[in-house]
């Protein structure tokens, strides 16, 4: 028999401190709480007291074996959730999970995806509350699955959004606005914000190496937050991924692996080496904490628009997670009481046409997306053939009353370049991608003009500079006397400014 | 033809604790239900109704399946075939 003891910690200025009671479980599982594993004689465990009243999550030795044979580091010590995590359920059958690094059900492969105590939250996370911290993804803690202080990532997010009047005028609407999260801290896109959760739980699970598959941004992300917080990395990236990018990982100090083949045989390969070694990658088993990083940017989004909703959302679409997960930042803030009004945001998904699975799904009725087997387009960001949100963004996509578009190669450059020049925000080729598809989406008659709309840009494009390489040609260049400048002038039809 | 079959960490307490197994088949959908047969809990993971799970990938020799021919996809002597979970990535 193994007793365990339970210790009311503080649980941060925020949250509800309260007594609870000692309790014993033995091995029989005589309680349902998700406990520790027999094996396991000395332990703290942190809970709150949302969380005792949770009891229909199974104990944690029922799941040992699974998780131990997927993170054995995790399984030396760690603490059992203290936040207002209840725990993890599976989106496909429901089935409830104990707080592990673990991301899909043993029943059916279905992700795996946090649980929150919204009724507990209400009137504990208020918006005067909010409003008195510093504005970064952190001030939402209580919706994010930490036990404790985050430890990784403590400045990430707060990223502005941008009243778009002039890109507004191009593309024919009369209410835009732009999340701009291509000047995130500190690698400057929006997998910052998903890593900063991703690492901060390894480091509360105990894991001490880190690793993610990767089309770029995340690698850099993973590689310069790992070195922040003295984890060592392991990035898998194709082996084609832009120079900016691979030298934004290289210099971290990361260990950087080429792989010759597409990001999804990346993906592929990665979870069979998390399963061999056991590391925390960041979006394969940390992926359920991983993914709620991206709830900030939608929490952000209706804080900035004076807690409410937009009626409409352009997001780029990878691995398809990020359009859900903006969704369920709408959904908790009305769920505790933050908006008035229930969302109804119409949210749309913008896909390369080289890379288009989610895209293809909702544009042809399809249920769930058809892998791309060779994605072919400049922007490798969202080079992912086989997303696994797919089905869940094509899905959200549908009920939601939105839709999705894909855009070529020529007109991701242009909507660079609109952008760029309109709004004088340089993004990466997403960035390109979520512009152009926009428009494309007022032109069919999709978005209406006249409602207002919130384009989501991830990325920034210091990043991807080779993909607008042959679209800007070279500055004039003359000498230092004032006669070749005015010469200049008078052969230039606009002023030129390099 | 003798194959063998990767088994997930995660799910090796559903095969025996096995690392891996061998079974002898001539498709891919074959060599899966010879493994069933072997570790039935193994069945009701993997397949619903007959049909493979939408979040399980199969790949051979590191090729994803779906690209080939599905469960009826050929397999020969000395392949390997990895069962994988698809919620990863993005």
């Amino acid at each position: 028999m193994s007793f365990l003891s339970r210790v009311a910690e503080g649980l941060g200025p925020s949250k509800p401190q309260q007594p609870v009671e000692a309790f014993t479980r033995n091995d029989a599982g005589a309680t349902s709480y998700p406990g520790l594993p027999g094996e396991i004689r000395s332990v703290v465990l942190t809970v709150c007291p949302f969380f005792i009243s949770k009891l229909k999550y199974p104990p944690l030795e029922k799941t040992t074996n699974f998780i131990a044979g997927y993170c054995p580091a995790y399984m030396e010590e760690r603490q059992v959730s203290s936040s207002f995590v209840k725990g993890m359920k599976c989106r496909l059958c429901g089935k409830l999970y104990p707080v592990t690094p673990v991301n899909f059900c043993q029943d059916d492969f279905g992700p795996l995806e946090i649980d929150y105590d919204y009724e507990g939250l209400k009137g504990v996370l208020t918006k005067e509350k909010l409003e008195a911290r510093t504005f970064n993804m952190w001030r939402y803690q209580e919706l994010l699955p930490i036990d404790g202080e985050p430890t990784v990532g403590l400045h990430v997010g707060g990223t502005p959004l941008i009243r778009a009047d002039r890109l507004a005028k191009e593309i024919g609407v009369k209410n835009l606005w732009i999340k701009n999260d291509a000047v995130n801290f500190p690698t400057l896109s929006f997998k910052d914000r998903v890593v900063a959760v991703a690492l901060s739980k390894a480091h509360e699970f105990g894991l001490k190496t880190v690793g993610c598959a990767s089309t770029g941004n995340l690698a850099n992300s993973v590689a310069a937050n790992a070195a922040a917080a003295g984890m060592q990395s392991y990035i898998f990236i194709p082996s084609d991924l832009e120079r900016a990018k691979v030298m934004g990982t290289s210099v971290y100090g990361a260990n950087v692996i080429k792989v010759r083949g597409t990001y999804d045989e990346v993906n592929r390969l990665c979870t069979q080496v998390a399963f061999k070694y056991g590391w925390g990658f960041v979006n394969i088993n940390l992926r359920p904490f991983y993914a709620e990083g991206s709830k900030s940017m939608g929490f952000e989004i209706a804080e900035q628009l004076g807690w409410r909703t937009p009626q409409h959302v352009v997001s780029p679409m990878a691995g398809g997670a990020l359009v859900g997960k903006v969704s369920k930042a709408f959904q908790e803030l009305y769920k505790i009481d933050l908006l008035k009004q229930e969302p109804s945001t119409k949210f749309y998904g913008a896909q390369a046409t080289g890379c288009n699975p989610i895209s293809g799904a909702v544009k042809n009725g399809w249920e769930s997306h058809r892998p791309v087997r060779k994605p072919n387009t400049i922007c490798k960001s969202l080079a992912i053939g086989d997303p696994a949100d797919g089905y869940f963004a094509a899905k959200l996509i549908r009920e939601s009353g939105g839709w999705a578009e894909d855009v070529t190669d020529d007109e991701i450059r242009e909507g660079m370049l609109l952008l760029a020049k309109t709004e004088g925000v340089f993004a990466e080729t997403a960035g390109g991608v979520t512009v152009a598809t926009a428009r494309k989406l007022v032109e069919q008659g999709r978005i209406p003009k006249n409602e207002e709309i919130v384009l989501l840009i991830t990325g920034n494009g210091l990043k991807t500079q080779d993909s607008l390489a042959t679209q800007l040609g070279e500055p004039v260049t003359i000498g230092t006397s004032l006669d070749e400048f005015v010469a200049t002038m008078e052969n230039t039809q606009e002023p030129v400014l390099a | 033809m003798a194959v063998k079959i990767q088994i997930p960490t995660p799910l090796r307490p559903h095969a025996g604790n096995l690392a891996s197994v061998e079974v002898i088949a001539i498709t891919v959908g074959e060599a899966l239900g010879e493994l069933c047969k072997l570790h039935p809990a193994m069945e009701q993971r993997l397949f619903d109704n007959g049909q493979l799970r939408r979040f399980v990938n199969i790949f051979i020799n590191d090729e994803d399946m779906r690209y080939l021919e599905n469960l009826a996809t050929p397999v020969k002597d000395g392949d390997e075939v990895a069962i994988i979970p698809a919620v990863a990535g993005g």
